[in-house]
């Protein structure tokens, strides 16, 4: 219970104090917070380890009338993530941006927008509320939108008010199926939904809500955002971007359609999810190859991978039967989630460092990196072994599972999707693999100290070590399935 | 007689959100907007919601539109192409409004007539220690949600002055000011603030039984400071100055603290107890509008810009 309050309240008060503070004591204050909310994830883990769920009823007031949050495996694996993700991002950050309280407009910036990003994130994983979750995805893409500005330049502007546009249309739209929602059944506490009596206007609320949340997460169509939000964004912002914020909008759905309203989630509604993911995952991909600057292939490598969250609906959503399968489709989806967003996180931050010995990301820039920065090269290899979906790796064992849930389910097509997804994503890493591999005289300066280099190795080592540490870790996310077929305690 | 107000008002609705979006010009559009955030709020009160109506007429209405037209002072000043070519209709966005807005005139024509109020909210009022209602859903039975809104505002100040340039980073906040000394808005600026001051102190204390709260009191507040700045009787600060940082982050704190202090006590992360609610709800309030009105009167000066008499 203490440590899901504080991953509440002390991203926010570190937070005010980067802001209210300057000089040491600010730097101190972003710190302290840092490390207090990366140890309260940690220990989140012990108390949701088996049995059960954590759950706080705020102020007091329990639903219809008050905000309920709950702590279960999809809540603790996503906060885990996240403190990871921001731990690593910190780290970066304080080099290449600044330390808190020093310095000018980006560090002033970077550190309060961090840390509200990351309460907002935190927020939205516990929250059960629709309404709680529509003011949290508004605290996360604001803050997200000011992290795409921050590098002050004309082309990050750009990108960061057609974010804001998409951004705000989405969360309208969200906005507009939760009033409807409310209006029908008088509550917004997914509990209460889930037992609802169903009204005539749950399918149109259900859409409204499903088109905005898929407007932020970026699902193609609505993907046009993303890649120059990402890839004008300094390094330590976009691997914050691309690793944490898509996943907040997509676990809103994802509890949406299976624990809120899991009697609306038909098989054509399903199919449409999964047809947009398979586009997402083909055109992403093919947009990834086709770019001449790294950190653009890494942003539309996140087009593509976002994808195939989506492809996994009909499996986890699937409804009559034999539906064991379910348990695995959904544990192959956290882990995907998971690895990648480890993964994603350490190419942004590989990328920025290279960035800062080359001054380009262009891939003839990148040649004979791999001599003069052998370890974050050797970060950005094992991160694109899990895109790839190679094993060992956590990309490989999460889709080991969702295949053979999509094989035993009969639904063998999605199998091929991320088979041939994995075949894309090889290809749009293979080229700046072969420049960091060239045989080319390294720059001569590097600025990069080694210490460095090792964070988003650290990174893109814990998503391979997802892929060994697999069964441990899906047993200690017992809760994970939410809706009415929850299966406890099954591993892979 | 009511029924004629009503529809004459739902026509003005109509008429003024038409001229908002299909008229040619932004000056003219942001007018309108205007204008129809006005009439907007006239419909809350006939809807017997008092409480949005003062907000609606002064977030919707008010700051939206001065940050609308400080945003076209500044276009024009940038450039004189700020009225855009007559592009027309988008024809796409114009076919995706039409079918939201025909999909909710569908789910209104189907959705039950709301029961209030609620039995569970005429149970649980008497305990909330306000008797406005609205307050206590804002700052008690859903208080994580406005103290995360509260933080919002934060959030969307950082993004502004990101938009500053670095090197004018150092420079006082806004477009600097020149009012002549005994013009009209040098006289307003006397006669303005005190009665504004007022007024929103009023609106902020009358929130706990009545109508008002922090949002709308901290708007009029804002607006006390703003005026005081265009008359030129205050110069903005410049982004580092501690007493303003400290104005900015004083209600989420108390917030925050008031919170922690709940969860520490028996009732729970933002619980109050029943003796002391109350007084609590009234603490976080005064405090949420004074940061309110802080964060509000910064986005509409701007990011730091050069040119500031010193």
């Amino acid at each position: 219970m203490t440590a899901l309050l504080a991953l509440l309240v002390v991203p926010l008060f570190g937070a005010l104090a980067a802001i209210a503070l300057s000089g040491r004591a600010a730097g101190v204050a972003v710190w302290a917070a840092t490390l207090v909310t990366v140890a309260a994830a940690l220990a989140l883990v012990f108390p949701v380890g088996p049995p059960g769920i954590v759950t706080l009823e705020l102020g007091g007031w329990a639903p219809p009338l008050g905000i309920a949050l709950a702590a279960d495996g999809l809540s603790v694996a996503l906060i885990v993530m996240s403190a990871l993700v921001m731990l690593g991002a910190g780290l970066a950050a304080h080099h290449s941006i600044g330390p808190a309280g020093e310095g000018g407009r980006m560090a002033f910036g970077f550190w309060p927008l961090m840390l509200l990003l990351w309460a907002a994130l935190n927020a939205v994983f516990l929250s059960r509320d629709l309404f709680n979750l529509y003011v949290g995805i508004e605290l996360l893409s604001l803050a997200a939108v000011g992290l795409v500005a921050i590098d002050g330049k004309a082309r990050a502007y750009a990108a960061a008010i057609r974010y804001l546009v998409y951004a705000l249309a989405g969360s309208l739209l969200y906005l507009g199926g939760v009033v409807l929602t409310y209006a029908a059944h008088g509550t917004l506490d997914m509990g209460l939904l889930a037992a609802r009596s169903p009204a005539v206007s749950d399918g149109l609320a259900l859409a409204l809500m499903t088109a905005g949340l898929m407007a932020k997460t970026a699902l193609f169509p609505f993907h046009v955002w993303l890649p120059p939000a990402h890839g004008s964004a300094p390094a330590p912002a976009s691997a914050m971007l691309s690793a944490l914020v898509p996943k907040a909008s997509f676990v809103i759905l994802l509890r949406l359609w299976l624990e809120a309203m899991p009697d609306r989630a038909s098989d054509g509604a399903l199919l449409l999810l999964a047809l947009l993911g398979v586009s997402a995952v083909v055109w992403g991909s093919l947009r990834a190859i086709a770019q001449t600057r790294l950190k653009l292939v890494v942003a539309y490598s996140t087009v593509a991978q976002i994808g195939y969250l989506f492809v996994v609906f009909p499996l986890v959503g699937a409804t009559g039967g034999d539906l064991t399968f379910r348990s695995d489709a959904w544990n192959g989806l956290v882990l995907l989630i998971l690895s990648h967003g480890l993964a994603k996180s350490a190419m942004f931050l590989t990328v920025g460092q290279w960035m800062n010995v080359t001054g380009s990301d262009a891939f003839d820039r990148l040649r004979g990196l791999a001599v003069a920065m052998p370890i974050s090269v050797f970060g950005f290899a094992l991160a694109a072994v899990t895109l790839a979906g190679l094993p060992p790796s956590g990309g490989f064992t999460a889709k080991y599972l969702i295949m053979t849930a999509a094989f035993v389910s009969g639904q063998w097509v999605w199998a091929l999707v991320m088979a041939g997804g994995g075949l894309l994503a090889a290809i749009y890493l293979y080229r700046p693999m072969a420049a960091l591999f060239a045989r080319s005289a390294p720059p001569e300066t590097i600025t990069v100290s080694t210490s460095r280099q090792l964070v988003p190795l650290a990174l893109a080592t814990a998503s391979i070590a997802l892929g060994f540490l697999a069964a441990g870790l899906l047993e200690m996310l017992p809760s994970g399935l939410p809706g009415p077929l929850a299966i406890s305690g099954e591993g892979s | 007689m009511t029924l004629l107000l009503d529809a004459v008002l739902c026509v003005l609705l109509l008429g003024t959100a038409l001229a908002a979006v299909l008229g040619r010009g932004v000056f003219r559009a942001i007018v309108f907007f205007i204008v129809y955030g006005l009439l907007l709020s006239v419909g809350w009160v006939r809807l017997e919601a008092v409480n949005v109506a003062l907000a609606e007429a002064a977030i919707g209405a008010g700051l939206t539109g001065i940050l609308l037209l400080t945003t076209y002072g500044k276009l024009t000043r940038v450039s004189a192409e700020a009225e855009p070519d007559d592009a027309g209709v988008n024809l796409p966005v114009a076919l995706v409004s039409v079918a939201v807005a025909g999909a909710l005139a569908w789910a209104w024509s189907v959705l039950p007539e709301p029961t209030r109020p609620r039995a569970e909210l005429a149970e649980a009022l008497p305990r909330a220690g306000v008797e406005n209602p609205v307050t206590a859903v804002l700052l008690s039975f859903r208080a994580w949600d406005t103290l995360l809104e509260s933080v919002v505002l934060l959030a969307a100040l950082i993004g502004l002055w990101l938009l500053g340039r670095d090197e004018d980073w150092q420079q006082r906040l806004g477009v600097p000011q020149h009012a002549r000394p005994g013009g009209i808005m040098t006289s307003f600026g006397r006669v303005l603030p005190p009665v504004g001051f007022l007024v929103g102190v009023y609106l902020v204390f009358i929130g706990a039984d009545e109508p008002g709260g922090a949002f709308q009191g901290g708007t009029v507040l804002a607006a006390v400071g703003l005026v005081a700045a265009l008359a030129g009787l205050i110069q903005p600060p410049r982004i580092g100055q501690w007493q303003w940082h400290a104005g900015l982050v004083l209600g989420p704190l108390v917030f925050l603290l008031a919170g922690v202090a709940g969860a520490l006590s028996d009732s729970g992360f933002l619980g109050y107890p029943e003796a002391i609610a109350g007084t609590a709800i009234l603490v976080i309030e005064a405090a949420l509008a004074a940061s309110i009105a802080v964060t509000l009167a910064f986005l509409v000066i701007g990011p730091p810009e050069k040119g500031h008499r010193e």
